[in-house]
């Protein structure tokens, strides 16, 4: 933990080197979820409503999402562009060093700017807790920060097998991207609008839907039966982290390095 | 004229050669036009309101947009170029006996038409065996088609005129990242790349309208679906080759300036 942190600080100084560049991206990150965002907006103007969702509680659903995502896009940054590692060698000097490699690759990079878009999530959940009648208990202060928490171990866990995936192929695939960008894309908004297939697919595969849409029926006192089990639904995150992990520790023991 | 056709030649083999990379990039393009129009057919099932678009015609945009994205995309960049001006190696393009605007035209150009001929066929054919209302419908007419060929030619070489912008503004900026960045996500939007024009608020399509963005996206894929007529498409027409022609003119001008004050990085 400790290392982490020392590495955290190390990346920081580097990053603020290139003073104006950086401002000027995190201010960019900040604008491109915002064009979706009124993307989202203009469309509840132009329809109403949504299947029975209102604005502000779609808002919610992609605030918590969003932000999910930039703070997985910070931390797990490293997993994110693991495949230049594998194709330059750099991977075995890792495996020399007497530490974990998850710790390694995680500290390898942290990408500071993301927190443009963070700022802009965060400002998106805000807004709509703030319009949305919640009856607050402890419970679902909890839950909420659950949701965003577990949203990050999904976000975590997909870019870890994605970097696993270079193992085998050295060069990172598209294809990955399309579990977390898509995945976002879908989880903006509340599962229950798609078809059922794909709604069954990311809840039980993936499961943003415990994350997203089944707790928010929960914060919103919409569900049927029993609250609690709504409640604690984004600790199913961690039962998709688990096997990411065993995945990963997995391929780095089938490792064969490039050898440049 | 010659040189420059084989500038883009050249470049149109490299971008053949990522096979894969296409491969995986129709997959990708399948499954985000799936998820978009899922959420549009949830948002047009409920709603009993007048709608300027009908679902089919969304539909439709949706698959053309995911298409040819790599025509239209105003964030498809070459990063080449951006390294050639911050790294100083502009000197050695300096050197070549062409103008910089046109080679750098005809090499955006190529790279985007190679990226988008490996990918828009098999992906036309899947969208068109789509059940209903996943599928892409027909154009109306053969009249409709042509003209939204040409409109599809017009906008692209319109893209080509903007991102060539952004690149000569690099000489006075030095920062590739930041500033292009956000003229890209504004372009985007206002392009209809978000959402189709029609959809937007009346204020926001007047916005649109008055900016050349929504000539590369927006128009030629309304020309298509119809909902276009061809009378006002040719008129569309004639306002395409209006932009193409003032951002070309203002691209070649400031190129002009910024070289004549140019400062080679050096390194």
């Amino acid at each position: 933990m400790q290392l982490y942190l020392k590495y955290l600080s190390i990346l920081f100084r580097s990053q603020m080197q290139y003073r104006t560049s950086f401002w000027l991206l995190t201010f960019g990150q900040f604008f491109i979820p915002f064009s979706v965002f009124a993307g989202l907006y203009f469309m509840f103007s132009r329809f109403g409503e949504l299947q029975g969702w209102s604005f502000f509680e779609t808002a919610l659903c992609f605030g918590v999402i969003h932000m999910a995502f930039s703070l997985s896009e910070c931390f797990v940054r490293g997993f994110d562009v693991f495949s230049s590692l594998v194709v330059s060698g750099e991977f075995d000097r890792l495996l020399v060093r007497p530490r974990s490699t998850i710790v390694q690759v995680l500290g390898s990079k942290f990408e500071f700017t993301r927190f443009g878009r963070l700022v802009q999530s965060a400002v998106v959940l805000g807004w709509a807790l703030w319009n949305l009648p919640i009856a607050w208990t402890p419970l679902k202060v909890l839950t909420l920060m659950m949701m965003v928490a577990g949203g990050i171990l999904i976000f975590a866990g997909i870019f870890i097998l994605n970097a696993t995936l270079c193992f085998w192929t050295v060069q990172g695939l598209e294809v990955g991207n399309l579990l977390t960008d898509g995945g976002r894309e879908m989880a903006q908004y509340p599962l229950n609008i798609y078809h059922k297939r794909v709604t069954l697919f990311f809840t039980f595969i993936i499961p943003f839907g415990c994350v997203s849409y089944l707790p928010l029926l929960f914060l919103l006192d919409r569900t049927q039966g029993h609250g609690l089990l709504y409640a604690l639904l984004p600790l199913a995150a961690i039962l998709f982290l688990l096997p990411c992990l065993a995945v990963w520790q997995f391929g780095v023991r089938h490792y064969r390095s490039t050898g440049s | 004229m010659k040189m420059y056709l084989s500038v883009g030649k050249l470049r149109f083999v490299t971008g053949l050669q990522y096979r894969t990379a296409a491969f995986a990039g129709i997959l990708t393009q399948l499954f985000f036009g799936f998820v978009f129009i899922m959420v549009y057919v949830a948002f047009y099932n409920r709603s009993g309101a007048q709608l300027p678009m009908t679902l089919q015609e969304v539909v439709t945009y949706i698959w053309l947009q995911q298409m040819f994205l790599g025509l239209i995309a105003l964030y498809f960049r070459d990063p080449d170029i951006f390294q050639l001006i911050t790294g100083g190696n502009i000197a050695y393009e300096l050197c070549r006996p062409c103008g910089l605007y046109g080679f750098w035209f005809a090499k955006l150009l190529a790279t985007r038409v190679s990226g988008v001929v490996l990918r828009c066929f098999p992906l036309l054919v899947a969208v068109l065996l789509l059940p209903n209302p996943y599928g892409i419908s027909l154009p109306p007419s053969i009249t409709a088609f042509l003209l939204f060929l040409l409109s599809l030619l017009l906008g692209l070489l319109i893209v080509c005129a903007i991102s060539l912008l952004i690149y000569i503004s690099i000489f006075w900026t030095m920062s590739p990242t930041g500033s292009t960045l956000m003229v890209a996500t504004a372009g985007e939007f206002l392009a209809g790349m978000i959402l189709p024009i029609p959809l937007m608020p009346v204020w926001m399509q007047k916005l649109a309208n008055s900016l050349p963005f929504r000539w590369t996206v927006d128009f030629p894929f309304r020309v298509y679906t119809g909902h276009i007529a061809a009378a006002e498409a040719l008129e569309g027409l004639m306002i395409q080759l209006f932009w193409l022609a003032l951002l070309t003119g203002l691209g070649l001008l400031l190129i002009n300036r910024a070289l004549r004050r140019v400062v080679v990085q050096g390194g």
